[in-house]
């Protein structure tokens, strides 16, 4: 598992990651009301906003991590949000994408790194 | 004999000061007893400690002795009995309505409806909710659309907002918009300048001869045309969807009682204005605006939505949705800055059409709409022809050179007519228009006739007839007694708590008296009938307030010019920014496009740079609140050859006098920014201080916080600008000005109707009662500092210790060491009578308190009391005596409901419903228990809820 500092999580599967937000990030957010995901196939640039969540007291946007493209996105999570507060590691993932340029992730947290990151 | 001489030696007791007796809450001996509490010799002690010296302004505010309420009552009526109530004819949107008096007295006149706020606190406002649902539900229904939301401004802006809204959702790259050249003059200026700064570009233009196809990402119809004509837009609507472009109607509400709706032709988006829904024109305001869109585009529509949803019993209970849309938390990646909505008119309108049913309001609407086919067809016999084939209320008609000689033959007769190019008439009718308007018209015509054929004839093409239903929801069909519409509004208010009952201690919100004599001249007909367009020597009354208003908001603010434009406090930053941006543009400057602003502004200031092209650029506040002056230095430098602005908060958004503002604007101007000094803490400074004496370029003034006029449960409001000299000729233009310039309202002075409220404060006061106010609102603040000091941190003070007119208390150590929330604090406070206070601005997880200067020191203690109370309560959670969970503090509020249930909790019913601070006979109780705000956004219910919900109400 890899962590950004805009508190996403990747699990890499070779050159797919899945992606999600921390149980941090979840919590911060409160409880989660609206997820607009992006279109399966579409490349996207690292830093771009691809994802818009809405919770009951923050809006915010959701940046893909990576230079790459959008393989899967999770519709569950479009048809019942609170999976992203309740199981944020698991059933509640955001996207499959692909990496262009796997390399990126050494510039990446791991788990530790990460904790020490939100403390 | 007994000497009585010494009964009748004059006294020191003055019954009429309506400043230090009736405006100002705490009484002399109060004041000192508050004093002493704060080790404070005098008041001006205080004040000396609080706001810094070099900051202070020099002259006192001077002019004449403050007049007593019945002297202001009769120097109104003079000055109204100068504006000529003629019957204005001119429509271009607004029109004569009937306000029923049960709507005038029961609503528009009652305290119990126009002190409320925001309903942010859902539990004590859930009557102004259902009233506002029943807008929507009404909105939604006219216009054939899924949702609407709980008002906007007026109708131009109205327009604007849906051209954005059309930008965001179409998601094309073009950057081309279409108008209608139907549309109201006045909704085409402001769409213009609207467009100008965000870089798109409008095309005007006749929607039968455009070729939709071409690149547009939208369009908008008026429906009817300003003119008066009909169309069906069905297939321009069908040729911009073929290439993913939106279709905006901006229809007249009352209208679509008898035509085709603009969802049946397929639009996106409809907009309109519900004035004539019982609100009077006022010269232009204040009014309720509507906008509709399809369920697919729910998320983009601006504004306040209100929703359907659970209380924690499961139990329905309404509040206001999708709150993250608001610009508050979008900041600068907001599209709108519009926070407020017309919440009061926006609930008369709603009652109008409770109060008449569809039946009634299709009557209404057929009446109009037969007279103006009877008075047309005397203006054809005297072989005038009417420019439209078909038409609703409006007809136009080319008179040629006679025009002068025909506007004037109307005055003659009372009328105003529409004075279109050089050569054409308008003519409106409306429910006001009697048999013998109509003969007046015929007779300014010279047609001399009995208005007597009453054959049902109508212009009304087949095919544009309505065919569905609206209004089919059972609250639009009660018994339309006045016993059941009187007690309908009776019910409804009383589940709300407003200022006629309890303090309001909102944070940034200035809650303070709203005076009965400020607000009776707001219903005189010489200031609610005239017209926003009627002929200037008509207006005398009008234009000597707007003077004399104008000239003393001037001298408070150390400006040299105001524009009373604004509808809104954040439409005055925008229209405040538009005249920074017009004056650097005049200077070849302008690519100057940054604008500085604090990380502890208000969520709209980001909001509405955006809206004028700017890009943001934060500045952080040091440890004890105030702007970080290295790092406001350092950007400032960074960005000199772009720097547009800086926008600043004072007092600061912290609730402290920074002594840093000087040193600010010197920055901002030496490196050629202009200095925006936000006017939300005004209440802070009149008399004391002037924005436009320690740096600022522009402020807008909160009217509905500072000067008076009442919040209305969401609206309306007023934010005028001042501006230095320099700024002057960039100022908001007339609507209807040839010149190009920024119009930011579809009316020339916003809403004046409620200036009179303003004027009648300020003459009230006077110079010398509006600086004791700006003292004794800064002495309430400190002694509740003072008082809850023991128990809550008080974030950040000044250089003495002493805060401006509000206060941060902190909250989260209780949020910390037992999950207390300010949430928990703000619903406990309900079951004590009081509306909690600003929560989570400008910091997270604390509580911001303005008492303002009208509340009483026995209100104070009171709410002191009942805060230090809920600090005990958590105390008890703290020290594991009552469960984590199950306490009154997060079973907060009890209703009725937990009075007789079953009771299986660790603390008594006693406890939950009379808390300290409660009253025993009058306590006011919740109608709902805690609000389940996440069910609501994940479930989200627009419209009045069908009657199966209702089931369980008695």
């Amino acid at each position: 598992m890899k962590y950004t500092k805009e508190h996403e999580w990747l699990k890499m599967d070779g050159v797919v990651a899945t992606v999600g937000i921390t149980n941090h990030a979840a919590e911060q957010l409160g409880d989660l009301v609206f997820v607009e995901l992006p279109n399966e196939k579409r490349a996207v640039s690292l830093g771009e906003e691809i994802v818009v969540i809405e919770s009951v007291k923050a809006a915010s946007d959701i940046q893909a991590p990576a230079d790459g493209t959008i393989l899967e996105v999770n519709k569950n999570i479009v048809e019942d949000p609170n999976l992203v507060n309740s199981d944020p590691l698991g059933a509640g993932w955001f996207f499959k994408m692909e990496i262009t340029d796997p390399s990126i992730l050494d510039t990446m947290m791991d788990e530790a790194e990460y904790l020490d990151f939100i403390s | 004999m007994e000497d009585n001489s010494s009964y009748f030696r004059p006294t020191n007791y003055l019954p009429y000061d309506f400043a230090n007796r009736r405006h100002i809450g705490p009484s002399k001996p109060e004041i000192k007893e508050m004093l002493k509490i704060l080790k404070a010799d005098s008041l001006d002690e205080l004040i000396d400690q609080t706001v810094p010296t070099e900051l202070r302004q020099k002259e006192s505010l001077g002019w004449e002795r403050a007049k007593s309420e019945r002297e202001v009552l009769y120097h109104l009526r003079q000055t109204a009995s100068k504006n000529k109530v003629l019957i204005s004819l001119i429509g271009q949107g607004y029109h004569g309505t009937v306000t029923p008096p049960a709507i005038q007295r029961n609503i528009l006149e009652n305290p119990a409806w126009y002190t409320a706020y925001t309903p942010y606190q859902p539990e004590i406002a859930q009557g102004r909710l259902e009233a506002l649902l029943n807008f929507q539900t009404m909105v939604s229904d006219l216009t054939g659309l899924d949702i609407a939301n709980a008002s906007l401004l007026d109708e131009a802006t109205a327009c604007a907002e849906a051209m954005v809204m059309a930008k965001r959702v179409s998601k094309l790259p073009s950057a081309r918009f279409f108008v209608d050249e139907n549309c109201h003059p006045q909704n085409i200026a402001v769409l213009k300048t609207r467009a100008e700064p965000l870089e798109i570009q409008i095309v005007v233009g006749n929607p039968l001869d455009y070729d939709f196809k071409s690149e547009v990402f939208g369009a908008i119809f008026q429906y009817p045309g300003t003119f008066g004509n009909l169309s069906d837009f069905s297939g321009q609507i069908k040729a911009l969807h073929s290439i993913g472009a939106i279709g905006i109607v901006a229809a007249d509400p009352l209208a679509l009682t008898l035509l085709k709706e603009p969802g049946a032709m397929g639009a996106d988006i409809a907009v309109g204005s519900m004035q004539r829904f019982g609100v009077p024109v006022g010269f232009g305001g204040p009014h309720a605006a509507y906008i509709a869109t399809r369920d697919e585009y729910k998320r983009s529509l601006p504004g306040r939505i209100v929703g359907v949803s659970l209380d924690s019993r499961g139990n329905k209970a309404y509040r206001l949705a999708l709150q993250t849309r608001e610009q508050h938390i979008r900041r600068e990646k907001a599209t709108s800055n519009v926070c407020t909505a017309q919440a009061l008119l926006a609930v008369m309108a709603s009652m109008y059409a409770v109060f008449h049913g569809p039946e009634g309001l299709k009557a209404i609407a057929q009446r109009i709409h037969r007279k103006t086919v009877r008075m047309a067809m005397g203006l054809e016999f005297l072989g005038y022809r009417i420019d439209q084939e078909s038409f609703f209320d409006t007809i136009t008609l080319e008179v040629g050179r006679s025009q002068a000689v025909l506007l004037r033959a109307g005055v003659n007769e009372g009328i105003n007519f529409r004075k279109v190019s050089d050569s054409r008439i308008g003519i409106t009718l409306d429910e006001r228009t009697r048999p013998e308007t109509i003969e007046s018209v015929w007779r300014a015509f010279g047609l001399d006739r009995k208005d007597n054929d009453l054959y049902p004839h109508y212009r009304i093409p087949e095919d544009l007839i309505r065919k569905s239903e609206y209004l089919t929801h059972p609250v639009f069909h009660m018994n339309r007694a006045e016993q059941e519409m009187t007690r309908y509004m009776r019910k409804l208010s009383d589940r709300d708590l407003a200022l006629d009952r309890a303090m309001i201690p909102l944070g940034s919100c200035t809650m303070k008296l709203n005076s009965a004599a400020e607000m009776m001249p707001v219903s005189w007909r010489e200031f609610s009938l005239i017209h926003p367009f009627a002929p200037s020597d008509q207006t005398e009354g009008y234009r000597e307030m707007l003077k004399d208003l104008s000239d003393k908001l001037c001298q408070i603010t150390g400006y040299d010019a105001i524009s009373m434009q604004p509808n809104s406090g954040a439409q005055g930053e925008y229209a405040g920014l538009l005249t920074i941006r017009s004056y650097h543009r005049s200077l070849g400057e302008g690519h100057r496009k940054i604008c500085l602003i604090p990380d502890s502004a208000h969520g709209t200031n980001p909001a509405s740079a955006q809206m004028v092209g700017y890009s943001v650029v934060s500045v952080s506040s040091s440890v004890s609140g105030d702007i970080d002056l290295e790092d406001f230095y350092k950007k400032a430098e960074a960005h000199k050859d772009n720097l547009a602005a800086c926008m600043i908060t004072y007092p600061s958004t912290h609730g402290v006098f920074e002594e840093t503002v000087k040193e600010v604007s010197k920055i901002t101007h030496e490196f050629g920014g202009q200095v925006y000094i936000d006017g939300a803490n005004m209440n802070a400074m009149v008399g004391l201080v002037q924005p436009g004496k320690i740096g600022g370029d522009v402020s807008h003034l909160n009217l509905h916080k500072t000067f008076c006029i009442p919040h209305g449960g969401g609206g309306p409001g007023m934010g005028p600008i001042g501006v230095k000299k320099h700024l002057l000729s960039f100022l908001p233009c007339h609507p209807l000005d040839e010149t190009p310039g920024n119009v930011v309202s579809a009316a020339p002075f916003g809403s004046p109707s409620l200036l009179p409220i303003s004027w009648a404060y300020i003459l009230m006061m006077g110079g010398e009662g509006l600086t004791q106010a700006t003292k004794v609102a800064i002495l309430n603040a400190n002694y509740i500092a003072k008082r809850l000091e023991k128990a809550f941190k008080v974030l950040f003070k000044g250089k003495n210790g002493r805060v401006a007119h509000e206060c941060i208390i902190d909250t989260r150590p209780l949020k910390e060491s037992c999950d207390v929330t300010v949430d928990d604090i703000a619903k406990r406070l309900i079951d004590c009578g009081f509306h909690g206070p600003t929560m989570s601005w400008p910091v997270p997880g604390t509580l911001m308190i303005e008492p303002t200067e009208s509340e009483t020191k026995a209100e104070i203690d009171r709410f002191c009391d009942a805060m230090l109370a809920i600090h005990s309560e958590f105390k008890d959670i703290e020290q594991g005596k009552i469960d984590p969970k199950n306490n009154p503090l997060k079973n907060a509020p009890h209703t009725v409901e937990d009075l007789v249930g079953d009771w299986d909790r660790p603390y008594s019913r006693e406890q939950a419903c009379y808390p300290p601070g409660a009253f025993r006979v009058d306590k006011y109780w919740a109608p709902v228990n805690r609000v389940d705000n996440a069910y609501g956004d994940r479930n989200l219910m627009c419209s009045c809820p069908p009657m199966n919900v209702f089931e369980e109400d008695h």
